[in-house]
């Protein structure tokens, strides 16, 4: 019994590193088992309402009627309402963009008919904010996540800068600050309704969540004369759905299973 | 032991001084890329990984090599390798170093590194190439430490050590299948998006560690006197023979694949890199080299006689090292991205600050590789094995 005191102390310290751990371990093991629920339930759903309940944002594009003004008109709403720095060369920052159909769409457009326009015409590109977004899975911080509202979201001050997004995404919708952003944004250009960024993060679209959140549309769609419809996906009434139902429409590498919620109207 | 490490002739010092150096003008740039951000790098937003990222795969491949002796050396009792066996273990640890540096130095916002602990993620693959690197790390630092002190002291090894021993083993193998798994779950990535990664990159690891190996044997042997034992350093070669024909069995599979069914995801990237897209052809040129150096080196070493003499061996070791080296520290991760998922062409070339800091993150890790050989080497010279 020479020992008794030390066992003591043991014991009492294990004890007590049992007692701090289990709580966070079942909080933990609690959280991340509701997560899978609200996973499983938005993808199990019926095909008719294929994303879960609630809202599921998603926007179509007109390609017909998009002209390159107005798709200029669309960047500069957005670029400059965001703080997206404009810089000229290949490290640049871009949120929305437009790019050929041959882009957009590689190896869709059967590029060797003569006959066809197709290839050469352009449309915008931007955040699909996927249903099962391959960012969202291999950020190693969670700093890229997806809401209940289907916004493919972005934390800029967890992200560590590790471009594995950037690596994942198959339409290249992600933008990396090489340098200081503020330092290509001069004091008038800057607006004070949304963050500027550092250096060392990513970025791109957010789906313009924070004009949503005051029952606003996005400033593309905005300033886009009708040439983009945006809404509530699992809502029938809404704009999108109403024409999806109309138009045909195609989405970008449906083969790759991510299920992009960005529409191109043909 | 470290002691040893402090006792040494002027060449020993000025080597040290020499790396310390070049580490120390790898850090000043290094601290331009604090200040400056990434955007001094030849990166791009379509090319987003670049020399830091291809670096640190290779090494990967380096690191993992190691279990290459300790199977013969622990499953088989072959006891040649029990003379060499710290030298892989030591290597596996200056060679992982200098992975976890690559992938700090790569990080756009490095001071939010524990940003991975504090948000654990188990989905991403970089969580878990976090998990095994440090685990391979702390593996090899025990296990050569604790074997060198028993070997010093001249009693067998503790035998709590074997279970981290026989540990080690899929755990090399882990490094570089999680590492190969960081790029082939990537859907938009055809170059990538092979099951053939994983192996392709495990056989090269297993041609270029070696290889590197006996090339450090023969500087050893050199330099200190101390005689790494012919046997070992054959055995060796016979190991780098099979996994470089192994490798390049591999990249056949995966150009057949390729070529044979056309699909053009996959396709342009090989075009690119040994071909050219677009008017872009940097990397045609590094690409044959490392084919043409990889088959050369298999047919000097598939005949014993070329093996057998010392200046041929390490001839075919340069040459398998260069041809791995070019394979996975340039094309693999630069194929990867040119061209890009919207098949736009941009072209990856490092800048001289990035590959200043590169260099630096290699002299940092050869300055580890010296001082624990240095360690090691003292061991076995005092113990007269």
């Amino acid at each position: 019994m020479k020992s008794t005191r030390r066992k003591f102390i043991k014991i009492a310290g294990m004890s007590a590193l049992g007692w701090s751990l289990c709580p966070a371990l079942f909080n933990g093991s609690s959280r991340a088992a509701g997560h899978n629920e609200g996973h499983s339930e938005e993808h199990s759903g019926s095909s008719a309402n294929a994303h879960g309940h609630g809202v599921r944002w998603a926007m179509a594009i007109d390609t017909a009627r998009m002209t390159d003004e107005i798709m200029q008109k669309c960047i500069e709403a957005c670029h400059s309402a965001h703080n997206v720095p404009h810089i000229n060369n290949k490290q640049e920052i871009k949120w929305i963009w437009p790019e050929t159909f041959h882009h957009l769409f590689p190896g869709q457009m059967n590029d060797h008919f003569h006959t066809n326009e197709f290839p050469e015409r352009k449309a915008l590109a931007l955040c699909n904010h996927c249903d099962n977004p391959p960012c969202v899975r291999v950020c190693p911080t969670k700093a890229t996540f997806k809401r209940p509202d289907g916004i493919v979201m972005m934390d800029f001050h967890r992200c560590v800068g590790c471009r594995y997004c950037m690596a994942a995404c198959p339409y290249g919708s992600r933008s990396f600050n090489f340098a200081d952003p503020r330092k290509y944004l001069k004091e008038s250009e800057r607006t004070l309704e949304f963050p500027t960024r550092t250096k060392g993060v990513v970025e791109k679209c957010l789906f313009c969540y924070e004009r949503l959140a005051e029952g606003k549309q996005p400033y593309c769609v905005e300033v886009s004369e009708g040439t983009i419809y945006f809404g509530d996906l699992n809502d029938p009434h809404s704009d999108v759905r109403k024409v999806l139902k109309e138009r045909y429409a195609i989405r970008r590498k449906p083969e790759l299973g991510t299920s992009p919620c960005v529409y191109y109207l043909i | 032991m470290l002691e040893k490490a402090i006792k040494g002739n002027k060449l020993y010092w000025g080597w040290l001084c020499l790396l310390l150096a070049v580490s120390g003008l790898g850090f000043l740039a290094y601290t331009v890329q604090m200040k400056e951000g990434l955007s001094i790098t030849g990166m791009s937003r379509d090319v987003s990984w670049g020399f830091y990222i291809a670096q640190f795969t290779f090494l990967v491949g380096v690191a993992a090599s190691a279990v290459m002796m300790v199977i013969p050396k622990y499953l088989h009792h072959y006891q040649a390798f029990g003379r060499v066996l710290i030298l892989g273990e030591f290597l596996a640890v200056a060679a992982v170093s200098m992975c976890l540096l690559f992938i700090v130095v790569d990080l756009g916002q490095p001071q939010r590194l524990f940003n991975v602990l504090l948000h654990p993620t188990p989905n991403s693959i970089l969580f878990w190439d976090m998990v095994v690197l440090n685990g391979y790390l702390f593996l090899n630092i025990l296990i050569g430490w604790v074997t060198l002190e028993s070997e010093r002291k001249q009693v067998p090894p503790p035998g709590w050590i074997k279970p981290f021993i026989y540990l080690s083993i899929p755990w090399a193998v882990s490094i570089h299948t999680v590492t190969a798994f960081l790029y082939c779950g990537l859907p938009g990535r055809g170059f990538w998006l092979t099951a053939i990664l994983a192996p392709r990159f495990l056989a090269s690891a297993f041609a270029s560690g070696p290889a590197f190996l006996i090339l450090l044997c023969y500087i050893v042997k050199i330099f200190t006197k101390w005689d790494p034992g012919k046997e070992a350093i054959q055995s060796l070669a016979k190991i780098v023979t099979y996994a470089l024909i192994a490798n390049l069995f591999f990249l056949g599979l995966e150009v057949f694949t390729t070529a044979y069914s056309q699909i053009p995801d996959h396709m342009l990237h090989f075009k690119y890199l040994f071909f050219g897209l677009d008017g872009h052809y940097t990397y045609v040129p590094w690409m044959w080299v490392a084919v043409i150096a990889g088959l050369s080196a298999v047919l000097i070493l598939l005949f014993p006689k070329n093996r057998q003499a010392d200046n041929v061996l390490a001839f075919a070791c340069l040459l398998v090292f260069l041809s791995c080296w070019i394979d996975k520290g340039l094309g693999m991760i630069s194929g990867g991205f040119v061209p890009s998922p919207l098949e736009h062409v941009t072209e990856y070339i490092p800048t001289k600050l990035e590959l200043m800091v590169t260099l630096g993150v290699y002299a940092a890790g050869f300055l580890i590789l010296t001082i624990l050989y240095k360690v090691a080497v003292g061991v076995k010279k005092e113990v007269g094995a």
